[in-house]
């Protein structure tokens, strides 16, 4: 016969469970320590450094100033001190906004139809098809970058070619413009638009089609009434993961746009160098990260309600 | 000799709280071969696992021959496991798996190489040994399985549905195996099943267990023909149920008839519920005994079962083995018979 | 009106029908797709091309083709600036894919195969940081961070790259480690703590060889990103400290010959490689 036992009721499972848990956290920690130090750590110490005083020669005076955060949106003018509209800043706001509403679009137009056809291949072509569309993903973005300036440059191949053929009598205009800036974009973040939208496709019951042409529906209206919004989901997927690094985009538009036409990261960039203003770029870096989290956060409620959805 | 005191395991809490074991105690002697016998879900596997140390249990203890090994991780308990899904290390080879515990246990190599040889003799994967282990059927994976729990000779082994796997013939051969392996290695051995036959078949010992508790622990023997309760009894073996009245050591059933029997502890007279095996029950000779009509006969090879109504109208099964040549077959529907019941056929159920 | 129209369908779709129309009609073609697919496809791949293509010419135009010469990637070898960038480049995701693998690797073992526990989700979210924030971001913050640390220390050696591309490189190696760990179930390991294994034999002797696959694509994968990285580098990087994009992101300010396109390429069929390596790795189910 048991008498009264040496374990209260679930002691052992509590030891057992706890030891556990540091033993798991002891195996993150080397990870976890070098990426508070030298990821998140600094995006606080940026937090800091937006409300401090820029330094006369750069770097900052540890005193208080909300002006870091002021500036990003408004000025004083030099003459006669009021307060206006940063109007350099709001235009490439504007810029930056449009722009990767812009590229989305493209690479949707674009992107939609390529993801359509791999989808659509037989299953042996189709691993080939997305292999193709994946490798210039994940060539070196710089390159890829070069690769278009070197075709839209006046002395590049397009202006060359028209030349040659008579169409034109002078070269066109294509760097450093905003043309120039969508265009890279579109080009170097469209395999991010493919690879959602072609899961999504996948995914999609064909007899559902069928069953649409079987009630008179002609090819096109099958598309708009039955498969669009089957794949919505991927669509948004692919769009949010466009528009996020179109926003955050450095290396392309400093490129392809040259100094006048910047964006959010370049602007940030000029803060640290010719502009000497820290605590404004850091304030700026801090707004593009918010912009970014919003869209990432609809991103994730938009798949996990997929997911929910079945 | 393994003592499991009051253990209970509950997995989840608040409301998704599942109680798998109940406040189980049961004793297993040294050398014997022991069965957990029950349907899925009645935490059998759980207590199983309790015993090998991948769980704590919220309560109670487990001890080895007197020694508390509840708090023991599994690397430090004498006790090994045979996995429902063999769970063999498919980078290594037949020999490399068996010799894996040993090697754990810091055995010299020669110690390992010896019983290695030992082990591939004693299930007969000789030719195997260097095979890697997902080359081979399902039943060499199950014996090399088997050996490698074996090779570092462990006080018990653990068996999780060892045979679930494997089809009719082969598991009928392993269950022999099995039983002649306890026999040599003379270590404890713990059985999982879910198949009441095998159960009866291997054991020295069965326990049979429903929703996390045990109900009845006995020989194979004992748990067929006196079953303590209604689901023991219907768990192993074919039944029949029948409404009774005891009165002291005599039941008059409601179908008709006295007769006599043992009454077991704890239950009044009055209404009771009796079991009687199918074949049990025979034909009566002489035209005396229970009034029935036959209402289907059924051929199933060795025997034949006939269901029959009974003047209560319940209904019952009688099965009587076949004679060669047909002799002595079963009168057909409708037929009116008398139905002879075996002395002490009749065991009166506890609930 | 869309969703009517969609119920419908499905109420049509559940019938059984045969696979295919009447001959011909394809309903898996819409009209115009196939032809800007192709279209995009061959845009996609036309500027690379005419980059590589433009690193083998005679002349030093970059659209003017006058013959075949392997001049360009001569001169790109024989260029001192090319060649400590490129080493350094290589010493750069050397270090920091394998501090970031074995990092990743001990927290992929840590988050993957369990049930929640406190902080899990913390965890996870710090691990995948990198990922979720621009690069332009995470390069300031270290910027500001590294540069007050410089004043303060007048230190300036590699260690701050290396930290900063470790740190970068370790989510990219996590990925491919959760994935293959998550293949995995835990029955081998629970019989290896059954025949007598401590953890770490456990580790060494069952987790690790079906892990290697995954942890090797790891490894892979932060090399190409740390090679890759320009913004980072950019930023983090004292005078001097160029790795190979740094530099021809510099070279771009001047005259541009297909020096340029010469690094460009062998950056390109090296990345190619790696990358058709890692797929190799994580398509194979052994």
């Amino acid at each position: 016969m048991a008498d009264t036992h040496a374990y209260r009721s679930g002691e052992l499972e509590q030891e057992a469970e706890l030891a556990d848990t540091r033993q798991r956290w002891l195996l993150s920690l080397p990870a976890v320590v070098i990426i508070m130090l030298f990821a998140a750590g600094p995006l606080l110490v940026m937090v800091v450094y937006s409300f401090l005083t820029p330094g006369d020669f750069g770097n900052v005076k540890w005193e208080f100033s909300l002006d870091g955060w002021k500036n990003t949106l408004v000025q004083r003018d030099i003459f006669d001190d009021t307060l206006m509209w940063a109007d350099a800043h709001l235009s490439i706001f504007w810029r930056s906004f449009s722009l990767s509403v812009i590229t989305t679009v493209l690479t949707l137009i674009f992107g939609l139809p390529t993801a359509w056809f791999i989808a659509t291949q037989p299953p042996g072509r189709r691993e080939i098809w997305l292999f193709l569309v994946t490798v210039p993903f994940w060539s070196n973005l710089l390159v890829r970058t070069i690769a278009i300036q070197e075709l839209i440059r006046n002395e590049g191949v397009i202006n060359l070619v028209l030349l040659k053929i008579g169409i034109i009598t002078e070269p066109i205009q294509m760097m450093f413009t905003d043309f120039a800036i969508a265009f890279g974009m579109t080009y170097v973040y469209l395999p991010l638009m493919v690879l959602p939208i072609y899961a999504a496709i996948e995914k999609l019951d064909f007899r559902l089609v069928e069953a649409a042409h079987d009630l008179y529906a002609s090819r096109m209206a099958a598309f708009w009434q039955v498969i669009l919004p089957l794949i919505k989901p991927g669509i948004i997927a692919g769009s949010i993961l466009v528009f996020i690094p179109s926003l955050g985009a450095y290396v392309t538009p400093r490129v392809l746009g040259g100094g006048k036409n910047l964006m959010f990261g370049n602007l940030i960039e000029l803060q640290f160098g010719a502009g000497r203003n820290w605590p404004l770029g850091a304030a700026l870096s801090l707004m593009l990260m918010a912009a970014v989290m919003v869209a990432l956060i609809y991103y994730v409620r938009v798949t996990s309600r997929e997911k929910a959805d079945g | 000799m393994i003592e499991i005191e009051n253990a209970t395991k509950t997995f989840g809490s608040g409301d998704a709280a599942f109680t798998a074991l109940s406040d189980v105690s049961v004793t297993i002697a040294n050398n014997e071969f022991f069965t957990l016998l029950g349907p899925s879900g009645c935490g059998k596997t759980t207590l199983l696992r309790l015993i090998a140390g991948f769980e704590p249990p919220t309560m109670g203890a487990i001890k080895l021959d007197g020694k508390d090994i509840t708090r023991l991780p599994p690397n430090q308990r004498p006790v090994n496991t045979v996995f429902q899904s063999y769970a063999l290390f498919p980078h290594m080879s037949v020999a490399q798996n068996i010799a894996f515990g040993l090697q754990m246990q810091g055995k010299s190599k020669s110690e390992v190489a010896a019983t290695v040889d030992e082990m591939l003799r004693l299930v007969r994967m000789e030719p195997m040994r260097d095979r890697r282990t997902s080359e081979i059927s399902g039943g060499q994976q199950q014996r090399v399985a088997l050996a490698r729990a074996l090779a570092p000779h462990p006080e018990v082994l653990l068996l999780d549905e060892p045979l679930s796997a494997l089809d009719l013939k082969l598991r009928k051969e392993m269950q022999i195996e099995l039983k002649r392996l306890q026999h040599e290695t003379g270590i404890t051995f713990v059985f999982v099943t879910h198949d009441q036959e095998e159960a009866l078949t291997m054991s020295d010992r069965v326990a049979v267990m429903s929703a996390g508790k045990i109900l009845q622990i006995g020989r194979p023997r004992d748990i067929y023909e006196s079953p303590a309760e209604r689901f023991v009894a219907n768990f192993i073996g074919e039944s029949n149920f029948l409404n009774a009245t005891l009165s002291g050591e005599t039941v008059t059933l409601a179908a008709g008839g006295d007769y006599a029997v043992k009454r077991p502890d704890g239950v009044h007279d009055g209404t009771v519920s009796v079991l009687v095996r199918p074949e049990h029950i025979g034909l009566s000779a002489n035209g005396s005994g229970l009034p029935a009509t036959i209402e289907n006969v059924v051929y199933s090879g060795e025997a034949t079962v006939a269901h029959l109504a009974l003047s209560s109208g319940e209904e019952i099964k009688a099965r009587f083995s076949n004679a060669p040549n047909g002799d002595g077959a079963l009168p057909g529907k409708g037929t009116h018979v008398s139905l002879a019941l075996a002395p002490g056929a009749i065991t009166v159920l506890r609930d | 009106m869309v969703e009517a129209t969609t119920t419908q369908v499905e109420q049509s779709a559940a019938k059984p029908r045969p696979k295919r129309g009447p001959k011909g009609y394809s309903l898996r073609t819409l009209p115009g797709f196939t032809f800007v697919a192709l279209f995009t496809m061959i845009v996609l791949y036309a500027p690379i091309s005419i980059l590589v293509i433009f690193s083998f010419n005679e002349g030093d135009s970059l659209a003017i083709w006058e013959g075949f010469s392997l001049q360009w990637y001569a001169k790109a070898a024989a260029n001192e600036q090319v060649q400590e960038a490129a080493i350094r480049s290589l010493y750069l995701a050397f270090i920091a894919s394998t501090i970031g693998t074995i990092a990743a690797t001990m927290a992929a073992l840590a988050t993957t195969r369990t049930r929640r526990f406190t902080g899990k989700t913390m965890i996870y979210a710090l691990i995948n940081q990198p990922l979720m924030v621009p690069e332009i971001v995470t390069a300031v913050a270290l910027l500001i961070v590294f540069a007050a640390i410089k004043v303060a220390t007048g230190h300036n050696s590699m260690i701050y790259l290396i930290v900063a591309h470790t740190a970068f490189c370790i989510p990219f190696a996590y990925l491919p480690i959760r994935a293959r760990l998550e293949t995995m179930d835990n029955s081998l390991e629970t019989a290896a703590r059954d025949l007598y294994a401590s953890a770490w034999q456990t580790f060494r002797m069952v987790t690790l060889p079906n892990m290697w696959p995954g942890i090797i694509a790891g490894m892979m994968l932060s090399f190409v990103i740390s090679l890759d990285t320009v913004v980072i580098t950019e930023f983090v990087k004292s005078a001097g400290q160029d790795t190979l994009p740094t530099y021809m992101l510099g070279q771009l300010r001047r005259v541009v010959t297909p020096e340029v396109n010469a690094i460009s390429t062998v950056i390109l069929f090296s990345g190619a490689i790696l990358v058709a390596l890692f797929f190799r790795l994580t398509q194979r189910k052994g």
